[in-house]
């Protein structure tokens, strides 16, 4: 039962529930309500990696979000997570974590070389050394960095965590909840807001859980557990721990990553694992409290080194001595706190304070009880390799210039405050500029930018009084503002102990002789020396000093670091800090993980699945479905042991010879409807529309107003100013979006509507020389004649019971129907078709098959109309009306859209009639010409022509015109293929369209 | 995410709706001359404007009305935003 470093009765863990644990391999054991960190201390293991650059043994510098040093790689469940806070993941049974950045152990570790060769490490020293040849980048620069850097190792199997999104508005969000943020949630939550309260630890409180301040009658924590619990009982209010606000966007919107099952062995089944909040707020409150800036000296990154808030952290929330003879070292009141919670749990710390002769409530009662103090006194360097063992101290002058005689003393850790840092973060990603304050040495939040403000200390108040008395205002001014109500809670009565001023001296001199690197950043191995020589290369910028010596840019992001590397900027240039300015803050505050980011939008759910009315037939019959934009079509129907060549060949020579049913669902419906609706058609399409009659379909073309074409299809007049027009699959929310935008931006005076029915109709094409048999049976009421429904003709029919659309047009080139019925009815009319279909050899067929049909007969389409060919070049310039003008005619005229030799659709068959051309080929003119071998044009769509027999492409060419006849090369370096081609008319099957008019 | 309110509907997110450029540009009449230059401007030349810019915004995931919105290109601070038929 016994863990040495661990106190009895303090600490707020359940000591009735034992969890064990594995660190590097070794069973370890601690309770219910520790982190890592806390069990690992309590079980006096110090060192847990090692560092970034040098490689130098690593300890716990913090006790939560601030870390920089206590990154592990964590296993949990069967999946591993890499940089993982040591302080921040809470023990589970089972939990399993090891080292980063060492090799072969942590205890011995060969990079550790780099710390003997650190002379020769200065900053930039990856710019300089690997820059030259250049050669030798990508073959051994490269690949050694990534071996040498780097912290943990990603997992690469799919995770299979679920990770949720969440959308919510608020009145107030209030980030931390320390005293500021208890309070003014508090006042916001009984004035009728509607309030979130986000903890990013498990336990809410912050600072109230380990000061000694009383609050009315009650300690700092009863009052902030008192007030949580009453919080949680509010309908109007959410309180969420294990909620990390990490970014703050714009117009109020922030974000917050929620952990639920982080802190668990696995995640509950069908429980996220983490979720992430989206939430508007009204008023944003800041209460992110404020994270302890180190001391800088020699050797102080050497484990057993931390700050002193974390000592008292660590005791006073888990029990856990971080060592036995602790030196606190201060240049303020604040490490007199540690002090003080030592001495009371039987320990005697030695407290170095760097002030000359300070005088508080704080330091008499350090004196009182017998703290051995020593004032003007500095750690120079902490001793010990892989563990404090000693300190050399001395006494430093008045003027903080001159060091006196070095002492050794012993200890086993050093407790280091020099002074606060707000946690401004938030409030500068919301575009506040922030402002330095002189009194505290740090920047806090200047004026709001958005609708946030700060509170307590993130805005640099470091009395609870005082944060208190703001916080309820603030809580209440700020609720009163949404809801008119007007309950004022009063503050309560605050006993706590006055603190005197901080020393502004924050940089121990270098004694005469000595070498000790000493860090600014201590995962990057940023120290003093590197800066220096930074800024004596001559860069200035604060920007450019952090991208040079890597201060601030690890996965800490210098939340240590970031304020002694402006100081010591300021020292040297000569400047105050606020002239050197900080670098900019950018969400997210702390990592988040990429699965939470992405949400349950991955694999299938990455994107919506549409299927047409007659899909479970299709799978019934064996179709191999692929993917058309976001829909569901079937490629082919698979008989027996067929591939995709044999089946489509199949399918696509039975539409010839026979008939065929392809489910054309996909292709989108517009309905238009109003008495200027002929005049909106005319406008959109390049051809004429003003004298289609009713019950007759045309063919048009679309441009955009630069000339490209845009889309094609039919559009139908069911009545005198109803039309319906139909878009390819792919294009139809554009040209929704394209038909609204001229309505009501352009031509408003158009009395015109326009709605996506795409969904409404479920269509199938009936195409073959036996489709007006099948049509007729399927239609015994109506005339299907060539006179009775001519090409391009519409009528409406009964199918059985149910109103159809029956339209005579055709894309496969073949006598051809479109049949559309309404969607709940579109299975109805398949299966009827299908049946009535029989006699006549009726096969269905897939987009495979509906691809070689159009291919081969010369039908352009997508990969012909892809956003860069203007009508010329797909042979529509006969759609181009001379008689009026349209969206894009204007373009038309331009020089290279009018180029003697400009580039047109052509047909493309291999000599051999055998060698299919791969989609992407480019055609040359010598397959042999020295590179780059002159692009002539490219192969937009092959297929085999089951008409003839052989290989057939098409293929947009340069003045195809004049090239018909012509033998030239399709080559693919990617398929690695030479073919000999030649080129021919793009209409290969019944060039004169006679089949569909028949 | 910005946070845009519809003349319509009222205030939604930014990923209701699809941005549709600069409010300002008029397509010429039809069937009537324009220069080549007046031509390019309409297509293709447009100001890159940092600050406030008038721009159109299209409501496609709600009511799939075109809308104009003053809003500031460097701030994302959205000043006024009015119907299709209005001026802005």
């Amino acid at each position: 039962m016994n863990q040495d470093f661990r106190l009895d009765n303090v600490g707020l863990i359940n000591r009735n529930k034992k969890i064990s644990f594995k660190f590097n391999g070794k069973n370890y054991f601690g309770y219910e309500g520790d982190t890592l960190a806390s069990a690992l201390l309590a079980n006096g293991v110090h060192l847990i990696g090692r560092s970034f650059k040098y490689h130098r043994p690593r300890g716990f510098f913090g006790a939560g979000v601030d870390e920089p040093y206590a990154i592990v790689q964590l296993y949990r469940n069967n999946e591993t997570e890499p940089n993982v806070k040591a302080t921040e993941q809470e023990l589970f049974e089972g939990l399993e974590a090891t080292s980063v950045n060492c090799w072969p152990s942590v205890n011995f570790d060969i990079g550790a070389i780099n710390n003997l060769l650190k002379v020769f490490l200065p900053a930039g020293f990856y710019y300089k050394t690997f820059m030259w040849p250049k050669s030798f980048w990508y073959k051994v620069y490269e690949p050694f960095i990534r071996k040498a850097a780097g912290l943990g190792v990603a997992s690469i199997k799919h995770d299979k965590e679920r990770y949720e999104h969440k959308y919510e508005y608020c009145d107030i969000l209030i980030a931390g909840s320390g005293p500021s943020g208890l309070a003014s949630a508090y006042a916001a939550a009984k004035n009728g807001a509607r309030v979130i309260l986000a903890e990013d630890k498990p336990r809410f409180g912050g600072t109230l859980l380990t000061s000694e301040v009383n609050i009315g009658n009650q300690t700092g924590k009863e009052w902030a557990e008192n007030i949580i619990a009453e919080l949680k009982e509010m309908p109007n209010v959410i309180v969420r721990n294990r909620s990390q606000v990490f970014g703050y966007y714009d117009h109020n919107m922030l974000v917050m990553s929620e952990k639920l099952s982080d802190h668990l062995p696995k995640t509950k089944k069908y429980h996220p694992k983490q979720r992430l909040w989206y939430i508007r707020a009204k008023e944003v409150l800041i209460s992110s409290g404020s994270i302890e800036r180190p001391l800088v000296f020699g050797n102080n990154d050497t484990p057993g080194v931390m700050l002193s808030s974390a000592a008292k952290e660590y005791l006073k929330v888990y029990g856990v001595l971080v060592g036995k003879k602790p030196l606190i070292f201060t240049n303020n009141d604040s490490g007199y706190e540690t002090a003080i919670e030592f001495k009371k749990n039987g320990i005697e710390p030695i407290i170095l304070d760097t002030r000359k002769d300070p005088k508080s409530e704080i330091i008499t009662e350090a004196i009182d009880l017998g703290i051995q103090i020593k004032f003007s006194y500095v750690v120079v360097a902490a001793k010990g390799y892989k563990k404090v063992k000693s300190a050399e101290i001395a006494k430093i002058s008045d003027n903080k210039n001159e060091l006196g005689t070095l002492e050794n003393i012993d200890c086993d850790c050093i407790c280091v405050s020099g002074f606060w840092t707000p946690t401004i973060h938030l409030a500068s990603q919301s575009g506040n500029k922030t402002k330095f304050n002189k009194d505290i040495d740090a920047f806090v939040p200047g004026v709001s930018k958005q609708n946030e403000t700060t509170l307590g200390a993130a805005n640099g108040t470091f009395t609870l009084e005082e944060t208190l008395k703001n916080s309820f205002n603030m809580g209440h001014e700020l609720s009163k503002k949404i809801t008119n109500i007007d309950n004022k809670v009063s503050s309560p009565l605050v006993t706590e102990k006055k603190s005197t001023q901080h020393d502004k001296f924050w940089c121990v001199p270098l004694p005469k002789g000595k070498t000790y690197k000493r860090f600014l950043d201590f995962q990057n191995d940023v120290a003093v020396s590197d800066v220096e020589i930074a800024l004596k290369e001559g860069y200035r910028s604060i920007e450019h000093v952090k991208r040079y010596t890597t201060l601030g840019m690890a996965t800490d992001q210098g939340k240590t670091s970031n304020l002694n590397g402006l100081q010591l900027v300021s020292n040297i240039e000569n400047k105050i800090v606020p002239e050197v300015g900080h670098t900019t803050f950018r969400p997210p505050y702390t990592p988040v993980t990429i699965g939470a980011i992405v949400g349950r939008e991955t694999g299938k759910h990455s994107k919506p699945t549409r299927k047409s009315p007659m899909h479970s037939w299709h799978a019934k019959n064996n179709a191999v479905f692929v993917d058309a934009g976001v829909w569901l079509r079937p490629r082919y129907y698979k008989q027996g042991s067929e591939t995709l060549f044999e089946g489509s060949k199949r399918e696509a020579k039975n539409v010839r010879k026979n008939v065929g049913l392809c489910d054309v669902t996909t292709l989108g419906k517009i309905d238009i409807k109003g008495p200027d609706a002929a005049e909106l058609l005319n406008r959109v399409y390049t051809n004429a529309w003003l004298k289609l009659p009713v019950g007759k379909a045309r063919y048009g073309v679309m441009l955009r107003e630069d000339g490209i074409v845009m889309d094609d299809g039919t559009t139908t007049r069911i009545s005198e100013n109803h039309y319906h027009m139909t878009t390819t699959t792919a294009q139809a929310a554009n040209i929704l979006s394209h038909l609204e935008y001229y309505l009501q931006l352009v031509w408003p005076e158009l009395n015109v509507n326009v709605v996506s029915t795409t969904e409404q109709w479920a269509g199938a094409s009936l195409a073959g020389p036996k489709s007006r048999s099948v049509l007729a049976k399927l239609f015994p009421d109506i005339d299907v004649s060539n006179d009775g429904l001519p090409f391009m003709g519409y009528r409406e029919g009964n199918l059985f019971g149910v109103k159809a659309r029956i339209f005579r047009i055709s894309f496969s080139g073949e006598l051809a129907y479109e049949i559309n019925v309404g969607s709940d009815n579109g299975n109805f009319m398949w299966e009827k078709i299908m049946e009535v279909g029989k006699e006549f050899a009726i096969q269905p067929y897939g987009t495979e098959a509906l691809s070689t049909l159009r291919i081969e007969m010369g039908h352009v389409a997508g990969s012909e109309l892809d956003g860069r060919t203007i009508p010329y070049d797909n042979s529509l310039e006969g759609l181009m009306s001379k008689n009026k003008d349209f969206i894009g005619k204007r373009s038309l005229n331009r020089k290279a859209f009018i180029a003697e030799d400009r580039q047109k659709v052509v047909g493309v068959v291999p000599l051999d009639k055998q060698t299919s051309i791969p989609e992407g080929s480019h055609l040359v003119m010598d397959a042999n010409a020295p590179l780059p071998n002159p692009k002539l044009g490219y192969i937009s769509a092959s297929c085999w022509s089951v008409e003839h027999d052989n290989p057939f492409s098409l293929a947009i060419l340069k003045d195809g015109k004049n090239m018909i006849g012509q033998k030239l090369f399709a080559m693919s370096p990617l398929k690695n293929k030479t073919i000999p081609v030649e080129i021919v008319s793009s209409h290969y099957v019944d060039p004169k369209g006679e089949r569909a008019r028949s | 995410m910005l946070h845009i309110k519809c003349p319509h509907c009222g205030m939604r997110s930014q990923n209701e709706f699809a941005y549709g450029g600069d409010a300002t540009i008029k397509r010429p009449e039809l069937n009537k001359e324009v220069s080549d230059q007046d031509w390019d401007n309409f297509i293709y030349n447009r100001k890159s404007l940092r600050g406030k810019h008038k721009e159109l915004w299209h409501h496609i995931s709600g009511c799939r009305q075109w809308i104009k919105v003053e809003r500031d290109t460097a701030t994302h601070e959205i000043f006024k935003t009015v119907k299709a038929n209005e001026e802005i």
